[in-house]
């Protein structure tokens, strides 16, 4: 017998009776007079920072100023004008000096300050964790109350690869001070759509 | 092996190091109910929690293999492995056939459990763990002392000292920060240059075949979107049925760990990229034994937050490597005993049962219910040394006969006040490190008829 059998025959011999599933009711779970307002003192609350913006002038604006430095800076978002499709089959090496990524999300968290982004928002699924800055993108009514009503928004069998990003990358492995920039995004700044 | 009660001896040895540690766990722990207080609902969501465990653990079979076909119609490859040296044999093997030499880990308690990183060594293949953390036990050569905070025993002087002579940072600069900072740069080489990525997995979806991994840090992304290879190491109790029921743990795990709200990172792997090769290996080792355990195998529910060992005054003041394992803290002492009953039968007495480990957790397991348990189970069983035996079966004879307790109760108030050192010597083990309470005139139950019994 192999070691899948072995492992199977084991767990039907030795797990309990059946119990039912309960039930996820959505609208018994907090709910926010302001979710746009909550979202956005989570995001800051976790060093990240939230701006809100009329219209995409500004960003496009951002963009062009950025690329103009000279840097490596990757948009992925149509709106904001050229789209970097060569970033998807870049390795490692090549975006290794990757400064700033500009990524438009799917759904904003508002009890946590998360934002999903599915792998082809992102292009390539490297861009939002090497980026020295991450710039993130969502319509202020794509921002929801908890997680519950999040993952009914989303589809986590859609793509291959996608997630929920929640400030920049951090660590208070030493002595539990809290430090920003561990292995990711040193910056992530969180642009929503009135 | 030395035992739980002799290693902590040698941790408290450094009293400022110990109280250190005590209240920065306590803090952590403070955070975390600074969370969970802060969000309406709590309570059910626990519940909510603790029912969606028990309905899994009463149909893992079923989803394990509704688990295993989704994730390879998804292009995964699965192995199953019954032990450790079979995990650690299929990780090898993969290794071997790519040729692979350049190795990065993220945390994953599973390996650890598995003694993966030793027995690549000895084979002559080194893995760089990346949790920063991680990284830092990895050079001291010791083990993590902590589930989520593996470097919690250790100052930042220790931490500078190790990168000073690792990483050539300064001698003598202890700014978390720059630390930080080096092992990023030091880091970044490793992710850059690796072949095979190792990560853990957090929560693994029937529905979907997918998985999910959550960490602040990113390491895990970095590791695993760079490198040809992935393969993501489960205990099988990491399944869950529906990718809705994320939302019920992705809420709970950080708050109940660190008091985040959520993880920077809560990454949803479903297939391999374009040109990647991606394997989950789903390790038994013990885990199908708890699950007959019918006393014990709700401590299949856990999702290691860790938030028993952070309001553990036990652990607390005693530090992870006392626990001789590698899952430490009430959880390690509920589970170890499963795997090796004979090497783990101090575990269940290092614990005061005062339940709070139950209180905080965030799927009910009744830990301290269980310590207690394992109490019985390793003494019916014979591995308990004799001094703790024979005041076991003496209390458990007096505890046994209502008018022998009242009597004993009342000879040892007299004793205690009478002539004090017979409780206060160096014979007495129990009396080390502690001062006797003053010892009341009336027993309670004395009391209680006296004022109240009428
Ligand atoms: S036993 Fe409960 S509190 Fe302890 S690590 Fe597991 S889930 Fe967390």
């Amino acid at each position: 017998m192999n070691a899948r059998e072995k492992i199977l025959n084991a767990i039907a011999a030795n797990q309990p009776e059946a119990v039912p599933l309960p039930v996820i009711d959505k609208d018994t779970v907090i709910s926010y007079n302001d979710v746009g307002m909550q979202f956005n003192t989570m995001l800051e609350s976790i060093g990240g920072k939230a701006v809100c913006i009329q219209d995409l002038q500004v960003l496009k604006e951002s963009v062009n100023a950025d690329k103009a430095t000279g840097k490596f800076i990757v948009n992925t978002i149509e709106a904001l004008g050229e789209v970097d499709e060569y970033v998807s089959s870049l390795s490692a090496a090549q975006l290794e000096k990757l400064e700033k990524a500009y990524i438009k999300g799917t759904v904003g968290v508002a009890e946590n300050g998360a934002v999903w982004i599915y792998e082809s928002q992102m292009l390539n699924r490297l861009v939002p964790f090497i980026c020295q800055h991450l710039v993130l993108v969502i319509d202020k009514k794509d921002i929801v109350p908890t997680m519950h009503h999040a993952y009914a928004k989303i589809d986590t069998a859609q793509e291959g690869f996608g997630v929920f990003i929640a400030g920049p990358s951090k660590t208070a492995d030493i002595e539990q001070s809290l430090v920003i920039g561990a292995h990711g995004a040193r910056s992530a700044t969180v642009y929503i759509i009135e | 092996m030395a035992k739980h009660a002799a290693l902590s001896e040698k941790f408290i040895a450094d009293e400022p190091r110990t109280d250190w540690h005590d209240e920065t766990l306590w803090f952590v722990r403070q955070k975390r109910d600074k969370a969970a207080h802060g969000l309406p609902g709590w309570e059910q969501l626990r519940e909510l929690a603790s029912q969606i465990k028990n309905h899994t653990l009463s149909n893992l079979e079923k989803y394990l293999r509704q688990f295993e076909q989704q994730a390879k119609a998804n292009g995964i490859t699965v192995h199953w492995a019954a032990d450790g040296d079979e995990h650690n044999k299929i990780i090898h093997d993969i290794i071997r056939k790519h040729n692979i030499e350049k190795i990065v880990k993220s945390k994953s308690m599973l390996t650890e459990e598995c003694h993966l990183n030793e027995y690549l060594l000895h084979q002559g293949i080194e893995v760089v763990d990346t949790d920063l953390g991680e990284r830092i036990v990895q050079f001291r050569k010791e083990p993590p002392s902590h589930i989520v905070l593996p470097a919690i025993h250790l100052k930042k002087q220790d931490v500078s000292e190790t990168f000073h002579k690792y990483l050539q940072t300064e001698k003598g600069n202890n700014d978390p920060q720059y630390l930080t900072e080096a092992a990023r740069q030091h880091l970044r080489d490793k992710f850059i240059q690796s072949e095979l990525a190792i990560t853990g997995v957090n929560f693994a979806v029937a529905e979907t075949g997918g998985f999910v991994v959550c960490t602040n840090e990113g390491n895990a992304d970095m590791g695993a979107h760079t490198a040809a290879v992935h393969i993501a190491c489960m205990g099988f109790e990491k399944i869950i049925p529906k990718a809705e029921h994320l939302a019920v743990f992705l809420r709970l795990l950080a708050r109940s760990a660190t008091g985040q709200a959520i993880t920077t990172y809560s990454s949803h792997f479903l297939k391999a990229r374009r040109g990647q090769e991606m394997h989950i290996v789903i390790v038994d080792n013990g885990r199908s034994k708890q699950l007959g355990r019918k006393d014990f195998r709700n401590s299949l529910k856990c999702i290691r937050c860790a938030a028993c060992f952070n309001t553990c005054p036990v652990y607390r003041r005693s530090g992870g490597h006392s626990y001789h394992t590698a899952v430490a803290g009430p959880l390690g002492s509920i589970i170890n005993p499963n795997m090796d009953m004979k090497a783990n039968a101090d575990l269940p007495f290092a614990s005061t049962l005062c339940g709070s480990c139950s209180n905080v957790c965030p799927v009910k397991i009744d830990i301290h219910e269980q310590l207690w348990k394992w109490r019985q189970v390793v003494v019916a069983e014979g591995y308990v040394d004799a001094s703790k035996k024979t005041g076991m079966r003496g209390m458990a004879y007096i505890l046994a006969k209502p008018g022998m307790y009242r009597f004993a109760g009342k000879m040892g108030r007299w004793v205690m006040r009478t002539f004090p050192f017979m409780i206060n010597n160096k014979l007495n083990a129990w009396y080390k490190q502690r001062e006797m309470p003053e010892v009341p005139k009336q027993s309670f139950r004395d009391w209680y008829l006296k004022n109240r019994g009428k």
